[in-house]
C-alpha cells in the first residue's frame, strides 16, 4: 500500500512538472510526427525490393520505430536526474521514508506515460498512410514499447546516478543503444543481415522485442515470437528495476 | 540529559581505483536532546560524510551509531521518519514552487494532502516566505532559497534536524535569519546538528561543539569550555606616556604568559582576565602609570583550532 502510494505521489510530482511545461508536451508530440513526415516517404519504394516482409512498408517499419521511440525516448531520461542530484532534490528525497523503488518507479511510470503517448500518435498518423492493425494488436504493441521504456529509463537512471555527470553519462547512453538499436533490426529486418551479424543479433534482447512488435502489426498475434518478447521484455524490466532501485537506495552525490 | 546521538567509532572509507581514503577515521560523539550542536572544521575534514551517515545517506564503513533512538544500521526507515536533513545543495527544485514543493515533501512523510497544505502555509507564514511561495523556486533569493531549504527539514517537524553549512555563500543579513530560525527551533525542543567552517557560527549559535579534522575529533565541548582549555584571556591596555614602560613593569608577573606591543597598545596573555584585571590596575597605579583604555578579549575558537591541530582555520582554504 505504502509502496503504491509512493508511487503515485512521485509520478505525480513528475507528471506535473512534464504537463505544466508546454515545450515539452509540444516536442514530444513533435518526435513522432517527424518521424512519419520525413522518415515514411522513403518506404513507398520499397515494397516491391526482394525479399522484403509482405504485408506493406508500414507495417513493417513503424514497430521498429516505435521500439527505437521506446529506447531513445527512455534513453535520455537521466539527464534531469543529474540536474536534481546537483540542486540536491534526490538526496533531499532519500532521507524522507520514501520508498526508494517508488523514486524510480514514480519517475519511470511518468517517462512511460509519455512515450505510450508518443507511441499512440506515431500508430494513428500512420493509419493513414496505410498501417492496418487491430485494437488488440495496438493494445499488446504498446505493452511492449512501454516495457522497453520501463527497461531502459531503469537502466538510464542507475547510470545516471552511478556517473552523477552529464556529458560522462551521454557518452555511455547512446554509446551502448546505438548498438543495441542497430542490433535490433529496427531499421531494416534483419532478414537482410549476412549470418554472422544475424548470430549477434541473436544474443541482443531488443531483436525479439522487434520481432514481436512486427508479428503483432503483420497480423500474426498468436506468433510464438510475441509472446518470447514480450516475456523477455518483462524479465529484463524487473531485472532493471531491481538495478535502478538500488541504485536510488545508495545514491552518492 | 538524553542523547539523541551517539556514534562508537564512527568510521568511512572512500575507495577509488589507486587509493582509499579514510575521510571519517573513528568518530565517537554525543549529541544531547534540545541542545545546537556544532561540527566545525576545515572543508574536506570530514564534516558532511559524518552528517551524512548518520543521516542515513550513506552507511558507514565501520562503527556504530544511535540515532533519534533508533540504530543506524539496523533501522534506517524509522530514523528517517524522526529526521529532517538539510544538505549543503538545499534540495528545492528549480522548476517547482515553494508551496508545491512542501505539500509534495509532507506527503511523502505520509501526510493527507489537506493536512500537507496546511503545514505548508504553517511553514511559509514562519518562515516569511509569504512573497515568494507561489513562485518558482529559480526565482528565488538565495536567502528565500536556504529558508525554503530549511522549510523542506521541517515539514514534519523532526526531533532533530541536520544542517549541512547552513549559511555558506549567504549575505550577512540572510545569514543572521537563518541563526534567528536555528534559534528558534532551539526553543522550541528540536535539537540541530549542524556542521560550518565559520568560527563565529559555531561561537555564537552553538552549545556544544566538536571540531574534526582529518575524519577525527580533535576538541569537543562548549565554546567557552574550549577557549579555555586552551589558551586562557587576552587583556589590551594603553596607558599615558610611553607603552614600553607598562610593558616592563607586567611581563614578568607570575599570570602573565606573553606580552608584547601592538600598534600601539600592551597586548597580554593571561590565564584568566577576570582575576588578572584588578591586578594589573594594582600595578598600574603602583608605579603611577595613568591607565588609558583596557579591554579583555576571549580567545577564539580559531586560537583552539590552531592549538589542537596546529594550523590557523582562517588559513585553511574555505
Amino acid at each position: 500500500m505504502k509502496l503504491l502510494r509512493d508511487i503515485w505521489l512521485v509520478f505525480g510530482r513528475y507528471f506535473g512538472l512534464f504537463i505544466r511545461n508546454p515545450a515539452w508536451v509540444a516536442l514530444g508530440v513533435l518526435q513522432p510526427l517527424l518521424y512519419l513526415l520525413l522518415f515514411a516517404p522513403l518506404l513507398g519504394p520499397l515494397n516491391k525490393v526482394p525479399g522484403f516482409p509482405t504485408g506493406g512498408a508500414y507495417n513493417v517499419f513503424v514497430p521498429g520505430l516505435l521500439v527505437q521511440l521506446g529506447l531513445f525516448g527512455a534513453a535520455g531520461v537521466g539527464f534531469s536526474l543529474i540536474a536534481e542530484l546537483r540542486a540536491g532534490v534526490i538526496e533531499r528525497l532519500r532521507v524522507t521514508p520514501v520508498s526508494r523503488v517508488a523514486l524510480l518507479l514514480g519517475r519511470a511510470l511518468r517517462d512511460i506515460v509519455s512515450i505510450t503517448v508518443q507511441s499512440l500518435i506515431l500508430i494513428l498518423l500512420a493509419l493513414p498512410f496505410g498501417l492496418s492493425v487491430n485494437p488488440l494488436g495496438v493494445v499488446v504493441v504498446l505493452a511492449l514499447i512501454a516495457l522497453i521504456g520501463l527497461f531502459t529509463a531503469s537502466i538510464s537512471y542507475a547510470v545516471a546516478l552511478a556517473v552523477s555527470d552529464e556529458g560522462v553519462y551521454a557518452s555511455i547512453v547512446f554509446t551502448a543503444s546505438l548498438p543495441i538499436l542497430l542490433l535490433s533490426g529496427v531499421l531494416l529486418p534483419l532478414g537482410f543481415a549476412p549470418t554472422w551479424l544475424r548470430n549477434i543479433a541473436a544474443l541482443n534482447p531488443l531483436s525479439y522485442a522487434v520481432d514481436a512488435a512486427r508479428a503483432v502489426f503483420l497480423a500474426h498475434l498468436t506468433d510464438p515470437s510475441v509472446t518470447k518478447g514480450v516475456a523477455i521484455m518483462l524479465v529484463l524490466s524487473i531485472i532493471a528495476i531491481f538495478i535502478g532501485a538500488r541504485a536510488f537506495g545508495r545514491a552518492v552525490a | 540529559m538524553d542523547a539523541v546521538i551517539e556514534t562508537h567509532g564512527l568510521r568511512r572509507v572512500f575507495k577509488t581505483r589507486k587509493r582509499s581514503v579514510e575521510a571519517v577515521a573513528g568518530v565517537d560523539l554525543t549529541v544531547r536532546s534540545g541542545e545546537i550542536f556544532g561540527f566545525l572544521g576545515p572543508n574536506g575534514a570530514g564534516k558532511t560524510t559524518t552528517l551524512r551517515m548518520l543521516a542515513t545517506l550513506m552507511p558507514p564503513s565501520g562503527g556504530s551509531a544511535r540515532v533519534a533512538g533508533c540504530d543506524l544500521s539496523t533501522q534506517p526507515d524509522r530514523i528517517r521518519e524522526r529526521i529532517g536533513y538539510v544538505g549543503q545543495a538545499g534540495g528545492a527544485d528549480r522548476e517547482i514552487t515553494g508551496r508545491r514543493e512542501l505539500v509534495f515533501q509532507g506527503r511523502l512523510y505520509g501526510m493527507s494532502r489537506a493536512k500537507a497544505e496546511k503545514r505548508a502555509a504553517e511553514l511559509i507564514t514562519m518562515l516569511e516566505l509569504e512573497a515568494c511561495a507561489d513562485r518558482q523556486g529559480k526565482t528565488y533569493s538565495g536567502g528565500q532559497k536556504r529558508r525554503l531549504d530549511i522549510g523542506l527539514g521541517l515539514v514534519h517537524d523532526p526531533q532533530l534536524l541536520f544542517l549541512d553549512e547552513p549559511t555558506t555563500g549567504l549575505d550577512p543579513q540572510s545569514r543572521a535569519r537563518v541563526w534567528d530560525e536555528v534559534r528558534r527551533m532551539h526553543d522550541r525542543g528540536t535539537t540541530v546538528f549542524l556542521t560550518t567552517h565559520y568560527l563565529d557560527e559555531a561561537d555564537a549559535l552553538c552549545d556544544r561543539i566538536a571540531i574534526i579534522d582529518y575524519g577525527k575529533i580533535v576538541a569537543e565541548g562548549t565554546p567557552e569550555e574550549l577557549k579555555r582549555d586552551v589558551s586562557g584571556d587576552v587583556v589590551t591596555l594603553t596607558v599615558a606616556g610611553d607603552q614600553q614602560r607598562a610593558l616592563d613593569l607586567l611581563k614578568d608577573e607570575p599570570f602573565v604568559r606573553e606580552a608584547k606591543l601592538d600598534e600601539g597598545s600592551v597586548l597580554l596573555y593571561v590565564d584568566q582576565g577576570e582575576v588578572s584585571m584588578p591586578a594589573i590596575l594594582r600595578l598600574l597605579d603602583g608605579a603611577g602609570l595613568t591607565l588609558q583604555t583596557i579591554g579583555l578579549h576571549r580567545p577564539s575558537l580559531d586560537d583552539v583550532f590552531l592549538r589542537k591541530t596546529g594550523r590557523s582555520l582562517r588559513e585553511t582554504p574555505a
